[in-house]
C-alpha cells in the first residue's frame, strides 16, 4: 500500500492534467491553476523542513566543534537575525530587515553572479584551444561572433556583424531547435513513464 | 468612392449661394479651431457586424468581427476610432465597453456572463461625427468541452504514446532493444570508482528547481543509480540540495538505493542536506563545500541556470571528474566546456533507463526514437512543401 497509493494518485493526477489541456470547460479547465496553487502552498510549507535540517546539521557541527564550525555559527546567527528582524519589525523600506537585505544580501548575491564573468573567461580559454577539428570550428565561429558583436569588429570589416548574425540565426538556431525537439520528446516519454508507474524516482525509487 | 465623399462632392455643386453663405459664416465665426467643426458628415458605418461565442474557450468571451468603414484608410480617410457598444436588450441602452484604433476589424469581449444574451453595435468616429452600425443578433457566451485548436496536439500525443506503449510491451515480451552508447553514462562507474580509489567524496547536485520540474525527477532517477554504486563501493556521497521537497525525496531515493545494495547501515540523513532556496546562495554554499571537501567526482543532473558555470568551474579547479546533464539549452555550452561528460537534453531523460537497463524503461526510449523519426519526416516534408510554396501543411501544426 505504501507504493500503490502514491502510484494511483500519480496516475489519476497525471491523466487529469493531460485531459485539462484539451478541455477548457470548468471545472476541468481550471484544474491546472488549482493544482499549481496547491503545489506553491506545499512548497512554501516545506521550507520548514529545510530550515529544520539546516539548524540540525549546523547545530551538530557547532556542538562537536567540527572543522569550520565558526561558519556554522555565522550561518545560524544570520538566520536568527533575519527571522527576528523580519517578523518583529516587518520587511518594508526603512526597517532593519530591509537594510540588511539591501546592504548585505543583495551585494553578496551580486558578487557571486559577477564571478561568472571570470569563470566564462577561464572556461572559454580551455574550450577555444584548437585540439581537434570540432574545437577548431568552435574557435573560428566564436571569434567571428565576438568580432561581429563588438564595435571594433565592425570598424575592421563591415561584414563581421552580418556573419555573426548568420551564425546565430542559422546554425545556432538549427542546433538549439534540434535539442529542443529531443527535450520535448524526452519530457513526454518521462511523463508517460511517471504516469504509468515505470519511473518512480519521485517516490524514492523502486 | 465612399458615401461620405460623394455627399461632400454633391454639397460643393449647389451653385453660388452656398459659397456666399459659407463666406459669411467664416466672417462671423472666424477661428481656426472652428474650421475643423465644419465636417458635419459622419463616416460611413462599419458593415456586417457579427457577434459569436468565442470558440474553444472556457466561456466568458464573445468575439465581434466587422468590415471596416469605407472611410477608414480609403474614401475620406478620416476615421479615428471604432467604439464597441453593448446592451442586454436590442433597443438598448447601449454602453461603451471599449474604443479601438482605426483599422480594427475584430474585438474579443472577455467581460461577458455565460448564458446572458448580449447585443452589440460598432460605432465609427472621425473625431467629430459618429455613425453606428445596426445592432448584432443576440449572442451569449458559453464554455466548450473541447479545444479543437489543440486537436493536432492530441493526435501527436496519442501517436507518440502509442509508440512508447508498443515498445514497452515489446520489451516486456523479452525482445532485445538496441540503445546507442552514451559516453557520459558509461563514465558513471568510472567516476565513482575513481572517488573510491582516491578515498574522496562523490557530490551529486540535483539542479536548483523543485520537484514539479521533470528534469529534477530525471536527476533523482540518476541519483538512485549513483547512490547504489557508492553504497556498493563504500564511497561517501554528499547531496546538497536547494529545495526542501527535493531534499525529502532525494533522501528516500538514496535510502532505497542503500537498502537495495545491501548496505542500509551506511545510510544516514546527513548525506542529503539542505543549503538554501536562493540561487547564488546555493552556488556559494556548494562551491565552499567543493573547495573544503575536494570531491573526486561531481554529478550535475537537473535544471540549472546561471550558476551552472560557477559550479562546474569550481569543480574543475578541484580536479574532480564531472558529469553533467540538463535540458536547459542555454546552460549546455557551459557544461560541455567545463565538464568531462555532458548529457545533452534528451539523454538526461534516457539516463535512468540506460543505467537501470529496466526493459519497460528502455522500451519507452525506443518509443521516443520513433517519435523523433516521425518528426524528422514531417520536418523534411514541411521544408519541401514550403519551398514549393504550399503553405497549408505547416498550418496543421500551429497550436494555441
Amino acid at each position: 500500500m505504501r507504493r500503490q497509493i502514491p502510484l494511483a494518485i500519480t496516475l489519476v493526477v497525471g491523466l487529469v492534467m493531460v485531459v485539462q489541456y484539451f478541455v477548457p470547460h470548468k471545472p476541468v479547465g481550471n484544474l491546472y491553476d488549482l493544482f499549481n496553487t496547491w503545489a506553491i502552498v506545499i512548497f512554501a510549507f516545506a521550507i520548514v523542513l529545510g530550515v529544520g535540517n539546516l539548524i540540525k546539521i549546523h547545530g551538530d557541527r557547532i556542538y562537536r566543534l567540527e572543522r569550520g564550525w565558526g561558519y556554522s555559527v555565522l550561518l545560524l546567527l544570520g538566520l536568527t537575525v533575519m527571522i527576528i528582524t523580519g517578523i518583529g519589525w516587518g520587511i518594508e523600506p526603512g526597517t532593519s530587515f530591509f537594510y540588511l537585505y539591501w546592504h548585505l544580501y543583495v551585494p553578496m548575491s551580486s558578487t557571486m553572479f559577477a564571478l561568472l564573468a571570470f569563470f566564462i573567461a577561464s572556461a572559454s580559454y580551455r574550450a577555444f584551444r584548437a585540439r581537434n577539428f570540432e574545437a577548431f570550428l568552435l574557435l573560428i565561429s566564436a571569434v567571428l561572433v565576438m568580432l561581429g558583436r563588438v564595435p571594433m569588429g565592425k570598424a575592421l570589416w563591415g561584414q563581421f556583424p552580418v556573419i555573426a548574425d548568420w551564425i546565430m540565426k542559422v546554425p545556432n538556431t538549427a542546433g538549439q531547435r534540434a535539442i529542443m525537439i529531443g527535450i520535448a520528446l524526452g519530457v513526454v516519454s518521462t511523463s508517460l513513464r511517471i504516469i504509468l508507474g515505470i519511473e518512480r524516482a519521485h517516490l524514492g525509487g523502486e | 468612392m465612399s458615401e461620405k465623399l460623394r455627399r461632400k462632392g454633391r454639397g460643393c455643386r449647389k451653385g453660388g449661394l452656398i459659397p456666399l453663405a459659407a463666406f459669411i459664416f467664416f466672417l462671423f465665426l472666424w477661428d481656426g479651431a472652428w474650421a475643423e467643426d465644419l465636417d458635419t458628415l459622419p463616416p460611413s458605418p462599419p458593415r456586417e457586424v457579427t457577434a459569436f461565442d468565442t470558440p474553444n474557450d472556457a466561456g466568458g468571451s464573445i468575439t465581434l468581427t466587422w468590415r471596416k468603414s469605407t472611410d477608414d484608410g480609403t474614401g475620406a480617410g478620416d476615421v479615428t476610432a471604432y467604439i464597441i457598444l453593448r446592451a442586454e436588450r436590442k433597443e438598448g441602452p447601449y454602453k461603451e465597453i471599449t474604443k479601438l484604433p482605426a483599422g480594427a476589424v475584430r474585438y474579443e469581449d472577455t467581460t461577458t456572463k455565460d448564458g446572458v444574451d448580449y447585443f452589440y453595435k460598432v460605432s465609427v468616429s472621425d473625431g467629430v461625427n459618429i455613425s453606428e452600425s445596426p445592432p448584432s443578433q443576440a449572442v451569449h457566451s458559453k464554455a466548450q468541452w473541447f479545444n479543437f485548436k489543440r486537436l493536432n496536439m492530441l493526435l501527436a500525443g496519442f501517436i507518440l504514446s502509442l509508440g512508447i506503449v508498443y515498445f514497452i510491451s515489446r520489451a516486456r515480451a523479452g525482445k532485445e532493444l538496441y540503445i546507442r552508447k552514451i559516453a557520459g553514462l558509461d563514465a558513471v562507474n568510472e567516476a565513482v570508482g575513481r572517488a573510491t580509489e582516491m578515498g574522496r567524496k562523490v557530490f551529486f547536485i540535483p539542479g536548483i528547481l523543485d520537484l514539479d520540474d521533470v528534469q529534477t525527477i530525471a536527476g533523482l532517477s540518476i541519483l538512485g543509480q549513483v547512490a547504489k554504486l557508492t553504497a556498493e563501493y563504500g564511497t561517501k556521497l554528499e547531496v546538497p540540495v536547494c529545495r526542501s521537497v527535493v531534499m525529502v525525496t532525494a533522501r528516500e531515493t538514496v535510502k532505497e538505493a542503500y537498502l537495495d545494495s545491501g548496505h542500509p547501515d551506511a545510510y544516514n540523513d546527513e548525506i542529503v542536506h539542505y543549503l538554501t532556496d536562493d540561487q547564488f546562495g546555493y552556488a556559494a554554499g556548494v562551491d565552499g563545500l567543493m573547495l573544503r571537501e575536494k570531491p573526486a567526482a561531481i554529478f550535475y543532473q537537473g535544471a540549472f541556470y546561471a550558476e551552472s558555470l560557477i559550479l562546474a568551474e569550481t569543480g574543475f579547479s578541484v580536479g574532480a571528474i564531472q558529469i553533467a546533464g540538463t535540458a536547459m539549452p542555454s546552460q549546455l555550452p557551459f557544461f560541455i566546456t567545463a565538464c568531462d561528460y555532458t548529457l545533452i537534453g534528451e539523454e538526461l531523460f534516457a539516463a535512468s533507463a540506460y543505467l537501470s537497463r529496466e526493459p519497460r524503461a528502455l522500451g519507452s526510449i525506443k518509443g521516443q526514437d520513433l517519435g523523433k523519426a516521425i518528426i524528422l519526416f514531417i520536418l523534411g516534408l514541411g521544408v519541401v512543401l514550403e519551398t514549393l510554396g504550399i503553405t497549408g501543411f505547416s498550418q496543421l501544426f500551429t497550436t494555441q
